[in-house]
């Protein structure tokens, strides 16, 4: 027992030799950790406050900081290269941003292709061994338009090209058309992103420009009438088109459905191939049968028949070879007998 | 790398770093705060911007030339400078026959005007004024506000965001204990005064792990009495302290964490299967040594035909 008393008077005798930590307050401080913040809600002592305000100040400043340090002192501390360090709360406080928060970059219509389709980014090596130059070639960049030039300085001319045609600077030209028709569809992203319509190009370049585009050209061209290229006249085998309703007035309008995603895409093509792989012959006794008789039937009468059938051959000719010959209700039908007419 | 939107390419990688670093961020570093005079300024304000600079001064700017600004009348030229600048704070000081010794503090967001409140400085005595200890540059301050008034006056409820938004620095989630050693005190009285006062904090021993504080005034004592204000379009400042989706907190499930810092899962096992459990051994129950035998050529012919097909 002397032992416990003896503790407890030193213990005593320490603690009047320090000033106290402990604070009396009337309202408890409202505390923000995070920011190191404490709001004192207590009215002030005016007595005190009008003989002398930055004593007042000072002692009360104390007071509020010796609360808010206590409650610091009880988060869980760390030591990290000599120096004691605190885990602080999350800020409490609400302050607002310097500047919006950042909305997702909209895909461009690319990524979003291959976002639909599953298609994905393939690593590609920077430098690649020429068998050629026989050294590490960079893929761009740095040394690539040298390495260009090295492996490049003769080309071969086409065997169907023009032989005077100078096929460097046609492959300048094509590279620079490249790098426009990229610089476009940059572009052209951006305006979509920022939800700009923008016109569309017809021919961009016509010595550059695919038969396709020719194409389309020629249909705009000949749609832009008074009478939307009604009464224009058609080439033999000249064919409109497609995809370019925006551009022709009047033209119908096919609804682009969305990319097929890959899985759904592989799922239907095997379903496709398993119908195929497992299709047998059907075998319609009854027809069979009724076939079986008429070609013996016709056979039987084939030299009556050949003379009243003669008249229709002049137009037969006319006729394209794929068109199929009517069968007088003797075909087979598809699906439930009867209803309405399908075609 | 995010794509920049825009049409003019950036011709330099230095350029495009700038213009993705002026880009709004997902989690935003410390604001900058911009000083600047209006059209003349006394000495005593020159002296407070200074000090105030002083304070807040690797994440502060100061021009030292005078503008002809009056910012309640056309706050152009300040969300100007704001943006040239990439600063949301600032701090501009001026003088008049009308309003002498005006001190204008405000906050931009998005490059617009947020808010602000201007303050007459009614007494002033500056950091070269007081003699004693000097604090380190860039110490987190503890702020302190006293009376009941920060609560109760609606432009003294955004004077206390705006003081915290500018002199808390950034938020951190560490702080070393010793590294604690400045409070700033704001004191609003009842006869409409707000008194700042800054003071060096000197950790005492007090006999336990806790220390006794102890304060000493290093200055600037300035005393304010609030002039105009423009408080906060409602709506603007909604958007202006929306939390990123992504650092919202999710709650995860069936994850739960007891007193004694214990962490605890549940987890759900599906239904076990006990028509096939063999509960007791039994000889009628054995299998035969010829239909092991199958068992064991069937597992080995599978594998075979594994491996073929991995081959082929």
């Amino acid at each position: 027992m002397d032992v416990i008393g003896e503790i407890l008077q030193r213990t005593a005798e320490d603690a009047e030799k320090y000033k106290p930590i402990t604070v009396e307050k009337h309202l408890d401080l409202e505390y923000d950790l995070g920011t190191l913040l404490a709001v004192d809600n207590n009215d002030f002592d005016l007595a005190k406050l009008r003989r002398n305000q930055n004593d007042y100040f000072l002692n009360l400043t104390r007071e509020n900081t010796q609360l808010l340090i206590n409650k610091i002192w009880e988060l869980p501390t760390e030591r990290v290269e000599e120096a004691i360090v605190t885990k602080l709360p999350p800020q409490k406080t609400v302050l607002p941003r310097m500047k919006p928060v950042p909305k997702p970059k909209p895909l461009t219509k690319w990524q979003q292709f291959a976002k639909d389709k599953g298609i994905q980014k393939k690593k590609k090596t920077k430098l690649s061994w020429d068998e050629q130059l026989q050294k590490w070639v960079p893929l761009y960049g740095f040394k690539r338009a040298k390495t260009e030039k090295e492996k490049n300085w003769l080309l071969e001319v086409p065997g169907n090209s023009d032989p005077m045609e100078d096929q460097f600077a046609k492959k300048v030209e094509a590279k620079s058309e490249r790098v426009a028709k990229n610089e476009l569809q940059r572009l052209r992203n951006i305006a979509k992103a920022r939800k700009i319509s923008v016109p569309r190009v017809g021919v961009i370049n016509p010595d550059a420009s695919s038969a396709k585009e020719l194409q389309a050209a020629v249909t705009v061209a000949k749609a832009s009438t008074a009478s939307l290229g009604k009464f224009q006249e058609k080439l033999p085998k000249e064919k409109e088109a497609r995809g370019i309703s925006e551009l022709v007035p009047g033209g119908t309008r096919k609804r682009k459905l969305p990319p097929v995603p890959a899985t759904v895409e592989k799922k239907e093509n095997l379903a496709i191939v398993d119908s195929i792989l497992n299709k047998r012959p059907k075998l319609d006794i009854e027809s069979a049968i009724a076939k079986q008789i008429s070609n013996s039937h016709v056979s039987s009468n084939h030299n009556e028949n050949s003379g009243s059938k003669s008249y229709g051959k002049g137009q037969k000719a006319n006729k394209s070879k794929g068109a199929k010959k009517p069968k007088g209700a003797k075909g087979q039908r598809k699906g439930k007998g009867g209803g309405r007419k399908r075609r | 790398m995010s794509v920049l939107q825009r049409v003019v390419k950036p011709t330099t990688r230095k350029g495009k770093k700038v213009l993705l670093k002026k880009e709004p961020q997902l989690i935003e570093e410390s604001k900058r705060a911009l000083f600047l005079y209006g059209r003349k300024a006394s000495e005593k304000v020159r002296n407070l911007v200074k000090d105030l600079y002083d304070f807040k001064k690797p994440d502060a700017l100061k021009l030292s030339r005078k503008h002809d600004i009056t910012v309640f009348e056309n706050a152009k030229p300040v969300e100007d400078f704001c943006k040239k600048f990439e600063s949301s704070l600032f701090l501009l000081g001026s003088h008049s026959k009308k309003r002498p010794d005006n001190v204008v503090l405000g906050r931009t967001f998005n490059y617009n005007l947020l808010d602000m409140i201007e303050l007459f400085v009614e007494h002033y005595e500056g950091m070269s004024e007081f003699t004693g200890p000097k604090i380190l540059l860039g110490t987190k301050p503890c702020l302190i506000f006293n009376g009941p008034l920060w609560e109760q006056n609606t432009e003294l409820k955004q004077l206390k965001s705006l003081f915290i938004d500018f002199f808390h620095r950034e938020t951190v989630d560490n702080i070393r204990l010793q590294g604690i050693e400045h409070t700033i005190s704001f004191n609003a009285t009842a006869d409409g005064k707000i008194h700042l006062r800054s003071y060096k904090i000197m950790l005492k021993k007090s006999g336990q792990r806790t220390p006794r504080v102890e304060l000493e005034e290093i200055g600037p004592r300035v005393d304010f009495r609030l002039r105009r204000s423009k408080l906060p379009d409602e709506d603007l400042m909604r958007e202006a302290c929306r939390k990123p989706k992504e650092l919202k907190v999710t709650k995860k499930k069936n994850i739960s964490a007891d007193d004694l810092g214990n962490v605890h899962g549940r987890i759900h096992i599906g239904k076990q299967n006990i028509d096939k459990i063999q509960t007791r051994k039994m000889k009628g129950l054995k299998k035969t040594a010829a239909e092991r035998k199958a068992e064991k050529t069937k597992v080995l012919r599978a594998i075979n035909a594994n491996e073929i097909v991995q081959t082929g």
